[in-house]
């Protein structure tokens, strides 16, 4: 019975089938919300079904001048390691954190896993043999370049807050703070450096999902899709379901870190839902209201406008932690 | 129905093709996505890769020079592709018909590669979005 009900948890609710139901729901979400911006109707809701049902139906063309294993494993280990970051993080809301098998560190895993997606396309698109592509992977780089950054110090002020809320100083249960199910429980977003890392934050995550201001990579009226140019067919349906389950992770991930997670109750659910759907509609917002940046301006603002920032608000957690001030 | 064909009627994706058009069937093709004609709701997208397209929109006489990248974007689209006709130029060469530099129509040049190329015909100079969408309509009812 113990194996059914795992299996059922990881395989179908909330595990790999919730999760791609619901990133495709989130990407009909996002066309929905960009049409009505546009004053358009835009697609009905299965849309982002039709599409992958499509690319899986469609001839699946390998380039020539492509190197077949990385081009063809890219995107499943993209996919992969996407689905893998959903199931961490659901586990972490709805399962308590004595017997969700967490474990210390799972924040620095849970980063690595964010990194996995875009290092995979990185490698996908080199290997595809299309200069159009290789443009779009140099672009791609530089992006992770840029805003990884950002996010790894967004994410010490989490640390520093949830220190802050916590309020203990023994070393030993410090370090139980290293994980996410104790920095769920607080919502750092409340305070002046938690709110600066979140709107840092936000950015960041719009950039690893690819939406504009920071679609460099893709560009589709100058470099023809960039990085994704030679996929086609089940593949490209695969690179489609990886970005619709990031649309869950990024999106949890955040709610995790700065509102204080989704928890299990019924209320509560409903309130976490509300974070997500919150966190969801600023990322279309950003998206619908900014033009394409170059991909040095990208760089400048991630490290010399992003950066000074998110060093000045370490600077205030740090003095909040010093001074137990919880709001700065 | 077959369920490729079933999902590709819900999800045609198109790639916009110029071989020598006067450049106003262009514009009539991007009015098909502006707020009025929405051909989104179809769940029509313009996309920027012949890899990922489903139709091909061919706009204009074709050319000497644009013969050949017309035939490499159809070569390289995944099939089943089908190929729009757009304009009286792609159509049968228009008023360009005796042009030095015309080489064909498009439905000519397509089916020298492969003909069994599924190829639609949207007359007009421009054609009307209205037409486009009723050309798109009629292929896919017809697939
Ligand atoms: S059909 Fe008319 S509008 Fe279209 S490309 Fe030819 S001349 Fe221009």
């Amino acid at each position: 019975m113990e194996v059914i009900r795992h299996l059922f948890w990881l395989l179908v609710f909330p595990g790999f089938l919730f999760t791609v139901i619901l990133g495709l729901y989130a990407c009909w979400i996002v066309r929905k919300v960009t049409a009505l911006i546009h004053h358009r109707i835009g697609p009905p809701a299965l849309q982002p079904l039709y599409d992958v049902l499509k690319l899986l139906g469609k001839e699946t063309l390998i380039p020539e001048a492509a190197n077949k294993a990385v081009f063809i494993w890219a995107p499943v280990v993209g996919f992969a390691s996407v689905l893998l970051l959903a199931i961490l993080l659901w586990a972490v809301d709805f399962i308590p954190a004595r017997d969700n098998g967490m474990f210390l560190g799972d924040v620095i895993v849970a980063i690595y896993l964010m990194v996995i997606p875009s290092l995979a396309l990185i490698l996908g698109s080199s290997a595809s043999g299309s200069p159009h592509a290789a443009i779009g992977t140099a672009r791609e780089m530089k992006l992770v370049m840029s805003y990884e950054l950002v996010l790894v110090m967004a994410f010490i002020v989490v640390l520093i807050k949830t220190a802050t809320f916590h309020g203990i100083s023994d070393s030993q249960n410090d370090a139980q703070l290293l994980s996410l199910s104790s920095i769920a429980q607080y919502t750092p977003a409340l305070s002046i450096s938690g709110l600066l890392a979140f709107l840092a934050a936000l950015l960041c995550v719009q950039a690893k999902l690819g939406f504009t201001p920071f679609d460099i990579p893709e560009a589709e009226t100058e470099i023809a899709g960039g990085v994704l140019i030679e996929y086609s067919g089940a593949l490209l349906a695969l690179w489609k379901l990886a970005q619709a389950v990031m649309l869950v992770a990024f999106p949890l991930f955040l709610v995790i870190l700065f509102m204080g997670g989704i928890g299990t109750g019924f209320g509560s659910v409903l309130l976490g839902l509300g974070k997500y759907v919150l966190v969801l509609v600023l990322l279309i917002l950003i998206k619908n209201t900014n033009p394409r940046m170059r991909i040095d301006q990208t760089v400048k603002f991630f490290w010399f406008y992003c950066g000074p920032v998110m060093a000045v608000a370490i600077v205030l957690a740090m003095l909040g932690n010093y001074y137990d001030k919880w709001w700065l | 129905m077959n369920w490729k064909i079933w999902s590709l009627k819900k999800s045609p994706w198109v790639f916009h093709v110029n071989t020598g058009a006067c450049n106003n069937c262009d514009i009539e093709v991007v009015n098909c996505l502006t707020p009025k004609f929405d051909v989104e709701r179809f769940g029509v997208t313009l996309v920027g890769s012949p890899r990922h397209a489903d139709a091909l929109l061919v706009t204009g006489v074709v050319t000497a020079q644009a013969a050949p990248r017309l035939i490499q974007a159809y070569q390289q689209a995944s099939k089943p592709c089908v190929v729009f006709a757009i304009g009286a130029c792609a159509c049968g060469t228009g008023i360009f018909r005796t042009g030095y530099h015309v080489v064909g129509p498009v439905d000519k040049i397509i089916k020298e590669v492969d003909p069994n190329a599924i190829i639609a015909f949207v007359p007009g100079c421009p054609p009307k979005p209205e037409a486009m969408i009723s050309g798109i309509v009629k292929m896919l009812n017809a697939l």
